[in-house]
């Protein structure tokens, strides 16, 4: 039995057609993203299985997985939200953001809550400055110009 | 071509050289930690850093193409000031832990310090700190020292074929590291200890044992696999504190194989034999001298061939002994009207060959093939380096098939295989026999009744018949097999159909001098495997263990064991008293000056690196006496040059009139495999020779613990019920061991690895033959 299900497989099939035959480890960052959705986070079976599938040294996913911070390897929380520190974010508000965000889920930076229910992670610039400070939800959603209240809402909405 | 000028001088080169490349040529040295002219561009050091006049930043002379005109300054005010800088954040983070670091003396980086680093360093922060990491018994590692350079993560990926270290993480956090804590299993990973620049990776064995400066360099030649490696013995005391490669691009490049690298611990091993020892009636060994262990000897050998005649003695030798050895023993024997003299111990059925059987072309010309057949080989495991030709002709292009008894992974792309289980050997090669009939090949008249070309049998000859420079080239497993004979016949054909060179890969270093010399049983003399199946009274060993490298040891054994004289010439004390009479202590490879012949029919003499240990003594001097005390004329050499002179008076050129690949064809008979689980039988890489068996560090590698198991396929694990990790009852014939029980599914469901000349595995009988798993 595969380590991931046939629609995993399919999507990741999809990226290696994108590449020429002999080129298939350019699929691996596709990869390493369709197996974290399917399976919440990166684990050394999860390098293991991606390693095989497209002929690559497991050191070598290894090396990708650990070169890029929105994959994790270590499980994380059911929502995962990741506050850009950088310094233009950093100038529109995000230090006091940060420490709202650790006072009200009660963990620090790369900490997961006990209840499993969030992960906070400290990000570098994602391309959005204009709009500081802002987050990451899980990966996919982007929340823009934060203040404590909507960090409160934003909160209260994720269960 | 364009042409460019570095530091005033000009040079025209090649379209697409670097900086770098054009400076090496000028004989301009750049500063570099991460460029190595085998490996890669990285760029990542960024020490190489140089001014070129209109670019705008200093350039990595390393990733600079040279263009048209170009004016590179490699010492100017701005290129200094660039190299100072880069070596400043170089030791931001690196230990000032000189005083106790192995790689003080030759570390590239203390010796760029002291030219480009600052007296004093203005970072007051904490340094960065990396946990170690276990690579297994042959590299130390401190990976705090590491600069990352990223040259043993690129000698993985490029030349050993296989990534085992890597760079995970990012910026400072970077560490190179194997994935998962695991160890290190390249047959060539000593190598990344003399590519680190710096002391994060260096020699586990020699780890604090002597400074570089302290030690004398000495040129040799590795006594291990038939490349002839070549060595830089490092000495200090008379005594062989470690090995390096020493460069030749034509054998072993800049590398070594880790047999190479760190064999010599057995040099220094408690189980040296220092005195001559000879055995009384009740069994006891006493230390005696020189001149009355030869006496025992030649008295005794004298009393028995006037009561046997000379046909009663064996002469048996290691194919690692030197040319000048196994020249004076064949002639000792010849002497004494005795013709059973070999060196092919591992083989059943000796190939007939026209001459001394060799690779049929040059090592180099290895990577330039592009159509390889290989037949019966294990070559990772039997020429680390030659593998290593291979996969770069793989690389270029080359299409590589195999033929053999394991699915092995051979680190490169293989075209075509035709697997089958030992007895099955002859009729996958038959299959592409086969094929090239099919095709329209003219193979003689080979009869091949009942032989179906199979899919892959068909692709291959396809692929053997397209393409310009072929080989088909035999190895130890194809040699050694009961059908050898067989095997080289088609081999032979397919070669000719194909218009591919037919090469052997001989066992030993010296396996190609010992054909050459005449170490062979003459007219009406037996062969080794002749000598044990018909035992002899008396046997002379030269250097050898036949209990274990014998192709039935077990007969071997019992001929030893019931033998009226073993006289057994040998630097080590350990195994032969078990079996010998007499024990003459003889100098290896580095305590006497000899010569080897290498497969592709070099010439390599060498000169003692220390002198012999004890009352050891070269084996040509106590060839020699024996020869004088027996009373034999033509014993009167002075030198180990005497002896080579006499042996091979034209030198090299001599050697090249005796190679001869042409095969005496035989019948083809053993077209139909047997039933049954069959035994898979190779010589393991670290239980080659003498020297490679008594290396701790070899031994303790995955190679050398895997040698200790029973491998077999998952599928017959669990037909079987047994478990992987457990030891396992392992039964050959009537005799049975006990080993443990370890899953590789490459190989076939009918087929048990058991290795070959082990001590767990000698008491099972011969290489070849059908086996039987029981559970404990």
């Amino acid at each position: 039995m595969s380590l991931l299900s046939s629609e995993a497989l399919a999507q990741i099939d999809r990226e290696i057609a994108k590449y020429p035959p002999e080129h298939k480890q350019s699929a691996v960052m596709s990869a390493l993203r369709i197996a974290q959705v399917e399976k919440g986070w990166i684990s050394p079976e999860v390098i293991e299985f991606v390693a095989q599938y497209l002929e690559m040294p497991p050191i070598a996913v290894y090396e990708v997985a650990t070169f890029y911070n929105m994959y994790d390897l270590k499980p994380v929380g059911r929502h995962k939200i990741t506050l850009c520190t950088n310094l233009p974010c950093q100038l529109q508000g995000a230090g006091e953001i940060a420490e709202h965000l650790k006072k009200r889920l009660g963990v620090d930076f790369g900490e997961t809550t006990a209840d499993g229910r969030f992960t906070l992670k400290e990000g570098e610039c994602m391309g959005a400055c204009g709009d500081g400070p802002l987050c990451l939800h899980n990966n996919h959603e982007m929340h823009v110009k934060l203040t404590p209240e909507q960090v409160d809402r934003l909160l209260d909405e994720m269960k | 071509m364009p042409s460019l000028t570095i530091d005033g001088k000009r040079i025209e080169v090649a379209q697409g050289a670097t900086v770098m490349d054009a400076a090496r040529e000028l004989g301009i040295f750049i500063p570099h930690f991460c460029y190595h002219k085998k490996l890669s561009i990285a760029a990542n050091c960024r020490m190489c850093l140089v001014e070129v006049e209109k670019a705008p930043k200093p350039l990595p002379a390393c990733a600079t193409p040279v263009t048209e005109g170009m004016v590179v300054h490699t010492h100017s005010e701005r290129a200094i000031k660039a190299q100072k800088g880069v070596m400043e954040l170089l030791l931001i983070n690196h230990p000032l832990d000189c005083p106790i670091c192995d790689q003080g003396g030759e570390c590239q980086l203390q010796d760029l310090a002291v030219g480009y680093g600052g007296s004093r360093s203005r970072y007051t922060e904490p340094k960065r700190v990396v946990r170690d990491k276990d690579l297994g018994p042959l590299i130390a590692t401190e990976m705090t020292r590491c600069i990352h350079c990223s040259r043993c993560v690129r000698f993985g990926q490029e030349i050993a074929g296989l990534m085992e270290l890597g760079m995970p993480g990012r910026g400072e956090h970077t560490e190179v590291m194997p994935y998962l804590e695991r160890q290190v299993t390249s047959e060539l990973s000593g190598n990344v200890i003399d590519l680190c620049p710096v002391g994060a990776l260096t020699s586990k064995p020699f780890r604090y044992a002597a400074r570089t400066w302290e030690l004398a360099r000495r040129p040799s030649v590795s006594p291990h696999d038939a490349l002839g490696a070549n060595l830089e013995v490092h000495v200090k005391d008379k005594r062989v504190y470690r090995v390096l490669p020493r460069e030749n691009e034509a054998i072993n490049e800049c590398w070594l194989a880790d047999r190479d690298r760190f064999a010599y611990q057995a040099l220094n091993a408690d189980s040296r034999l220092t005195r001559p020892m000879v055995r009384d009636e009740a069994g006891l060994w006493h230390e005696v001298d020189w001149p009355k262990a030869l006496n025992q000897v030649t008295g005794a050998l004298k009393v028995l061939i006037d009561a046997h005649g000379p046909g009663a003695v064996g002469f048996l030798a290691s194919p690692h002994q030197t040319v000048e050895e196994l020249h004076l023993l064949q002639k000792f024997a010849r002497a004494l009207g005795c013709e059973n003299i070999d060196t092919r111990l591992d083989l059943t059925n000796p190939i007939a060959t026209a001459g001394t059987p060799w690779l049929g072309m040059a090592i180099a010309e290895v990577e330039a093939l592009d159509r390889i057949l290989l037949v019966g080989a294990t070559i990772r495991k039997e020429q680390p380096l030659l593998a290593q030709r291979l996969r770069k002709a793989v690389k270029s292009g080359a299409e590589l098939h195999v033929v053999h008894a394991a699915d092995d992974d051979l680190l490169c792309r293989v075209a075509q295989r035709l697997i089958a289980k030992p007895s099955g050997l002859v009729a996958a090669l038959a299959q592409l026999a086969v094929a090239l009939r099919e095709a329209g090949q003219d193979l003689g008249p080979l009869a091949l009744e009942g032989v179906i070309a199979t899919e892959a049998a068909r692709a291959m000859a396809q692929s053997l018949l397209t393409g310009s420079r072929k080989a088909v080239l035999l190895g130890a497993y194809a040699q050694q097999h009961p059908a050898a004979a067989e095997l080289a016949t088609l081999a032979q054909a397919i070669a000719r159909a194909t218009g591919a060179s037919l090469g052997f890969l001989p066992a030993a270093a010296n396996s190609v001098g010992a054909g050459v010399v005449g170490c062979r049983p003459g007219a009406g003399g037996l062969d080794a495997a002749g000598m044990f199946g018909q035992p002899r009274k008396v046997y002379v060993l030269l250097g050898c263990e036949p209990e274990l490298e014998a192709a039935d040891p077990v007969v071997a054994r019992a001929a030893l064991e019931a033998a009226e004289l073993v006289v057994a010439l040998t630097p080590f004390q350990d195994r032969a008293s078990a079996y010998a009479h007499v024990m003459l202590p003889i100098a290896p490879f580095t305590e006497t000056s000899g010569s080897f012949v290498n497969m592709e029919g070099r010439l390599q003499s060498f000169e003692a690196v220390v002198p012999p240990l004890g009352e050891t003594r070269p084996a040509w001097k106590v060839l020699r006496v024996l020869g004088n005390l027996m009373g034999l004329a033509g014993f009167q050499h002075d030198t180990s040059r005497e002896v080579l002179a006499e042996a091979l008076p034209q030198g090299e050129a001599d050697v090249r009139a005796r190679l001869d690949n042409a095969v005496a064809p035989v019948a083809i008979r053993m077209l139909k495999p047997q039933e049954g689980l069959e035994r898979l039988a190779e010589t393991p890489i670290y239980q080659l020779d003498l020297l490679t068996r008594r290396a701790p560090a070899l031994q303790a590698t995955f190679d050398g613990e895997a040698a200790a198991a029973c491998w077999a396929h998952g599928a017959l694990i669990e037909r079987l019920g047994l478990t992987v990790d457990k030891p396992v009852k392992v039964r050959q014939g009537d005799s049975e061991t006990i080993l443990k029980l370890m899953r590789d599914d490459r190989l076939l469901p009918e087929v048990v690895r058991v290795a070959a000349v082990h001590p767990l595995t000698s008491r099972l009988g011969p290489r070849f033959g059908g086996l039987s798993l029981e559970k404990m």
